[in-house]
Order: C-alpha cells, then sequence, then structure tokens
C-alpha cells in the first residue's frame, strides 16, 4: 500500500469546492498551510468546516479545485492512501478492540513489524498517559480517556498532516482545558501539522497558530489569533471573537485613523474596519471594553440588570432607543439607575456597510 | 434530628420498593403478553411433550424408538437440514453485500417494500408462480431452449433444487431485511476512521465490519434457519415430497393426518423442534466468541 509522504513543505487547498446537490457547502477555499502550523478552522454549524475537513481526509470527494502536497496532488487518492491521521467528534474508536489493538489498527495497516509496532504504541500510550488503560475496550474507559485514545491511535503512525473535528466537543469544561493543553503539548513534541475544526472561539485562539474563520462556505479572515481578536476585518467575524455589543450610528467624521460615529447623539471614536458607502456603520464593543465613564461623556443608559462575576460586575443596559449593551463595572449599580458607558477609541471597531 | 428519623421508621412503601425493582402500574401491560404466551405456547407444547410420551403401543418412548429406528423417519431429519443449512447459508451470503450496498442508497424504502411482497405473498404463492416459470413450457426452459443451451426442458421442479430455489426465494427477504438493520446499525465512522488509518475495503470490512457484524449474523442465521427448517408447503408444491424433499414436517403432517396417530406427530414435532434447537444453541455458542456490545464509536 502507498501511504503519503512522511512530510511536506506546504499543504495546499486550491478553490476547493464541495456542492450537496444545490447546496454548495465550500464556495471554492484557497489556503496554503505551512508544515508544523496549527490551523484552526473556526465558524458556526454549517460554515463548511467540518465539510473542508472531510475534503482534505478523503472522506468526502471535491466537487471542484485541488488539494496538493507540496507539487503532489492527494484529492484524487482515496482516504486509506493518503495517510493522514484524523480525530473524529465522536472518537470513532474500534468498540471490539483494546485500546492497544485500537492504536496499533494504523501501524497494522501499514505492515509494521511487530516488535516494532509494540514499542510505538506503548511510545503513544504513554504521551497520552494511557499506560494502565491498555487492555480496556473502549466502552470501560470515561470520556476523557476516550478522546485520547482517538488522538493516540492518529498521531501514532506520524503521519503528515492531523485532522481534528470538533474533537472536546462532547467533554465537560474542565476537561476540555486539559485536553486542550494536551493537545497543544502532543502537536508540539511531534512538529506535527494540525488542521482543527472548531466553533469555540477560546479553543482557536488558545489552540492555533493561525485561525482561518469560515462563513457560509467561504473564507472570512486569516490570521494569528491575536489578529482576530483585534482587529477582526468582517462584522461576523468580530461576533465570533466576542464583540457581543453592536451599536447602530452614524458616521460624522474622520480624525486620523479615528471614525467617528454618532450613536443617539452622543459621538464615540472607533477604529475604521470596514468601509460604508453613505454613513451608516455598526460599532462593535466588547463588553470587558465598555465601561461606566463616571463623566457626562458616553452613552447613555438604563441598567437593566446587574451580575456579580467575582472580579467585578456585569452589567446590561438600554439605551434611549432600546438598544442592549452589556458592559464591565468595576462596581455594583442599582437597576434603574442611569450611567454612561464608553471605551477606548482602540477597542471599538467600526464596520461600515460595505462588506 | 432523632424525632424526625422515628418519625419515618417505617422506610419506604411497598410500592417504591417494588418500584425501586423496575416494577409499578406498567408492567402490568406485559400479562397479556404472559397469557398469549402460555396459552398458545408453552400449553400446547407441554401437551405435545406429554403426548409424544404416551404412544399407541403404550410404552414411554415408544414413538421416539419407532423414529430414530425407520430410516423412512430419522433420514427426514438430515434430508431438511441438506435443505435449510446451504439455503440459509446462501441467503446470508447474498444478503450481506447487498446490504452494504443498500446501506448507501436513499430510496432503501422503496426496495424493502419491494423485498417484503415475497414475505406477504407467501410460500405457496411463490411456489405456484415457479411451477410456471420452471414448468416444461415455462421462460426459464423456452429461453434456455432458444439460446441453443438445452434441447429438451429440464425438470428443476419436483426435486431438490426446486425446494432449495423456493426458499431461497421466500426466505431471502427476511433475511435481507435482518441483515441491512445490523449492517446500518453500524457507525459510519468506524469505517471512516479505518480508511484514515490506512485499510483498504478488505481489510475494512474484515477488520471492523465483520466482527461486529458476526453476533448479529449468528441471530439472523438462526432465525431464517429455523424458518428453512420448518419448509412444508414447497416441499410438498415444488418438491419431491416422497424421497428427495420428504422434510421433516412432512412426516410430522402424514403421522397426524394420514395415519392420525397424534402421538407420533407429537414425538417428531418434539424432535424437529429439539435439531433447531440444537443448531441454534450452537450458533448463538459461537458467537459467545465474539464482541456483542455496542457498535458504535464511543458512549453519548
Amino acid at each position: 500500500m502507498t501511504v503519503g509522504p512522511a512530510t511536506f513543505k506546504q499543504l495546499h487547498l486550491q478553490g476547493v469546492r464541495r456542492e450537496f446537490d444545490a447546496f454548495t457547502a465550500l464556495k471554492g477555499l484557497d489556503l496554503t498551510i505551512e508544515r508544523g502550523e496549527f490551523i484552526a478552522l473556526l465558524g458556526p454549524s454549517g460554515c463548511g468546516k467540518t465539510t473542508a475537513l472531510n475534503c482534505i481526509a478523503g472522506l468526502l470527494p471535491v466537487s471542484g479545485g485541488r488539494i496538493m502536497l507540496d507539487d503532489r496532488r492527494v484529492d484524487v487518492l482515496r482516504p486509506e492512501e493518503r495517510g493522514f491521521g484524523m480525530v473524529f467528534q465522536n472518537y470513532a474508536l474500534f468498540p471490539h478492540m483494546t485500546v492497544r489493538k485500537n492504536i496499533g489498527f494504523g501501524l497494522r495497516m501499514r505492515g509494521v513489524p511487530k516488535p516494532e509496532l509494540e514499542k510505538r504504541v506503548d511510545a503513544a500510550l504513554a504521551a497520552v498517559r494511557l499506560e494502565s488503560q491498555a487492555g480496556k475496550l473502549p466502552g470501560q474507559l470515561s470520556g476523557g480517556q476516550q478522546q485520547r485514545v482517538a488522538i493516540a491511535r492518529a498521531i501514532v503512525v506520524e503521519p503528515p498532516l492531523v485532522l481534528m473535528d470538533e474533537p472536546l466537543s462532547n467533554l465537560d469544561a474542565k476537561l476540555r482545558l486539559e485536553m486542550r493543553q494536551e493537545i497543544r503539548r502532543i502537536h508540539q513534541s511531534l512538529g506535527s501539522t494540525t488542521i482543527y475544526v472548531t466553533h469555540d472561539q477560546e479553543e482557536a485562539l488558545s489552540l492555533a497558530d493561525r485561525i482561518v474563520v469560515l462563513r457560509d462556505g467561504a473564507i472570512r479572515q486569516v490570521g494569528t489569533p491575536a489578529e482576530l481578536y483585534a482587529l477582526p476585518a468582517h462584522l461576523d467575524v468580530a461576533d465570533f471573537m466576542g464583540f457581543r455589543n453592536r451599536v447602530n450610528g452614524e458616521l460624522v467624521g474622520m480624525e486620523g485613523e479615528d471614525a467617528l460615529l454618532d450613536i443617539e447623539g452622543t459621538v464615540i471614536r472607533g477604529r475604521m474596519r470596514a468601509a460604508s458607502s453613505g454613513r451608516a456603520a455598526v460599532a462593535a464593543i466588547r463588553p470587558d471594553d465598555l465601561e461606566p465613564t463616571g463623566t457626562d461623556s458616553g452613552i447613555p443608559v438604563r441598567v437593566e440588570a446587574v451580575e456579580y462575576r467575582g472580579r467585578g460586575f456585569h452589567g446590561v443596559g438600554v439605551t434611549a432607543s432600546g438598544t442592549e449593551l452589556h458592559f464591565a463595572s468595576p462596581y455594583p449599580l442599582q437597576r434603574g439607575a442611569a450611567v454612561r458607558l464608553g471605551a477606548d477609541a482602540g477597542r471599538v471597531l467600526v464596520f461600515g456597510d460595505a462588506r | 434530628m432523632s424525632a424526625v428519623m422515628e418519625g419515618r421508621a417505617e422506610g419506604p412503601t411497598l410500592r417504591q420498593r417494588l418500584a425501586a425493582r423496575g416494577i409499578d402500574g406498567a408492567t402490568l401491560l406485559v400479562l397479556p403478553c404472559v397469557a398469549l404466551i402460555l396459552g398458545l405456547f408453552i400449553y400446547p407444547f407441554l401437551y405435545g411433550l406429554v403426548l409424544s410420551f404416551q404412544p399407541k403401543d403404550g410404552s414411554l418412548f415408544g414413538n421416539y424408538a419407532r423414529f430414530f429406528s425407520d430410516p423412512f423417519l430419522y433420514g427426514t431429519i438430515f434430508k431438511t437440514l441438506r435443505l435449510a443449512f446451504p439455503v440459509t447459508l446462501l441467503n446470508l451470503l447474498i444478503a450481506i453485500p447487498i446490504a452494504f450496498r443498500v446501506r448507501l442508497m436513499r430510496r432503501q424504502r422503496l426496495l424493502t417494500t419491494l423485498l417484503v411482497l415475497p414475505i406477504t405473498l407467501g410460500t405457496v404463492l411463490v411456489a405456484e408462480g415457479m411451477l410456471f416459470y420452471f414448468g416444461p413450457q415455462g421462460w426459464f426452459n423456452r429461453i434456455l431452449m432458444a439460446a441453443g443451451l438445452l434441447s429438451s426442458p429440464v425438470s428443476v421442479l419436483n426435486g431438490y433444487w426446486g425446494v432449495f430455489i423456493s426458499l431461497v426465494l421466500t426466505g431471502f427477504p427476511f433475511t435481507f431485511l435482518l441483515t441491512l438493520s445490523y449492517v446500518t446499525g453500524i457507525d459510519p465512522s468506524l469505517e471512516n476512521a479505518a480508511a484514515t488509518l490506512g485499510a483498504g475495503p478488505a481489510a475494512r470490512f474484515r477488520e471492523v465490519f465483520l466482527p461486529l457484524l458476526v453476533p448479529g449474523l449468528a441471530i439472523t442465521f438462526c432465525l431464517s434457519f429455523v424458518q428453512a427448517y420448518s419448509v412444508l408447503p414447497s416441499a410438498v408444491l415444488v418438491g419431491d415430497p416422497a424421497n428427495a424433499t420428504r422434510v421433516i414436517s412432512i412426516a410430522a403432517y402424514q403421522a397426524a393426518f394420514e395415519e392420525y396417530d397424534y402421538s407420533m406427530a407429537s414425538a417428531i414435532a418434539m424432535i424437529m423442534g429439539a435439531v433447531q434447537l440444537l443448531v441454534v444453541v450452537a450458533v448463538l455458542g459461537c458467537r459467545s466468541l465474539f464482541y456483542r456490545g455496542p457498535a458504535a464509536g464511543a458512549k453519548g
């Protein structure tokens, strides 16, 4: 059996399309991934991220475009010929095989001689800290342990590319954090290239070297976590990056880099992120960046609700026109109180209607 | 504190204790089924069992002694096995690849409807159709003769192969539908996982599907086998009921309604049941050598 090369320099997606009958799940994906990178495909459900992963794995044929490993075309190969490791959302462990057999499966299919197979399975078991569970069936393991078996099974063959499809979505919050570190650690120690599908921005931000934000089957933005977090290029990317407040306003001028936006009579400053054809624009602000000013500048709101959040308070205010604003406050506020909210110009992103 | 405890010293009520063991009002719904099983299965079975030990000659084992000393009688066991075993195996072997193809199809319901039809038609209608189709003037012989493959009509009917074909036709839909349900019960992501790990189609079948299917296939085999073993109408209609296809149910029928020896007929029925039970136990015994848990990739 010919299995792909152990290494490569770049993986290219060139106009990768995928259609399901009348529905286009992927509208021509162009992306270059460097060897050793950890790439997160981030997007809401139905954005095509899992479809993209399945196309790369070979589980779904592409409807158009090409997938290249350096100058070798892989989209025409069957999944068993590509040699990529894949971790499935439901783990897809073989229920009739022990943990050890599950992990050794890929090596056995590649015809690795028994002594070497045992040695590598032992190493993989140690890497995911499951030595003591080797003889058990998957059904006897907890969710987190099953997850680790699935990861070990995918990486033991030392694939040039590891694909992960929302591997943490079935775990509870605490385990999710632990496994996140584990995945990062394994990625770094093996130096493998990883494509990780998730709808959780926190997961993407903490794991990835670069994040690819998908929406409606197309790439919206590609960038490092820091870039995406600070300067999302689109309103929907901002939405995904935690800019929970979105306020409609009117552009009234520019001052250097800063746009001046009139929101219900109050002018605030923000960074212009997408041009506007007219004067209508939207300001996007994270709740953590919006605070009571304590002066008579800022957007006036009436406090609707206040929640204790440990390090501070989370407030919900309503403007005169009825727009809800989520904000942070270092001190408690009375329900019904009138406050004015403001944010640093660098923390306010202004998006025009020209998307 | 202790006063509060004493006030409830009686402990849970009888109702609560029953409920803790899974017995509540809804459990009563089981009664009609129990009554049916008792009345229509257990009682007739026990009646027949007792009757079989009261032969005409007055001895306890007279019927069984007669059955096992007369080749014309005990031979029926093997004649029936010779039919039922290969037919069931063949049905299973045909059903597996078709089920693997059908599981990927979208219009499964249409196909399953078509397949259920032979079950509803029953063996008699199928046998009648075969009489026309395979008869000397039927399509089968006419086409083969027109093609020059035959010089005179062959007689498929009135012998082993007639019953064989009839059993395949009537047994296949049942075997297939059961097999299909087992095949589709296997999580498709397991196949995907095996593929990404480098397993080709043959290896995926051998390493993943087959081990997970064996328990279900064993049950399918048993049910199909029991059905085929009790063949009567087609053995008479398209077979050779005096010789090659003198199956065990014909022997029982003759004892009951030609010799009017109900005791002997009961004994034959008991022997028939014992043979079926033996095969079923053997097959299910082999099943226990395999993994029998859920065929999914993970728990919830």
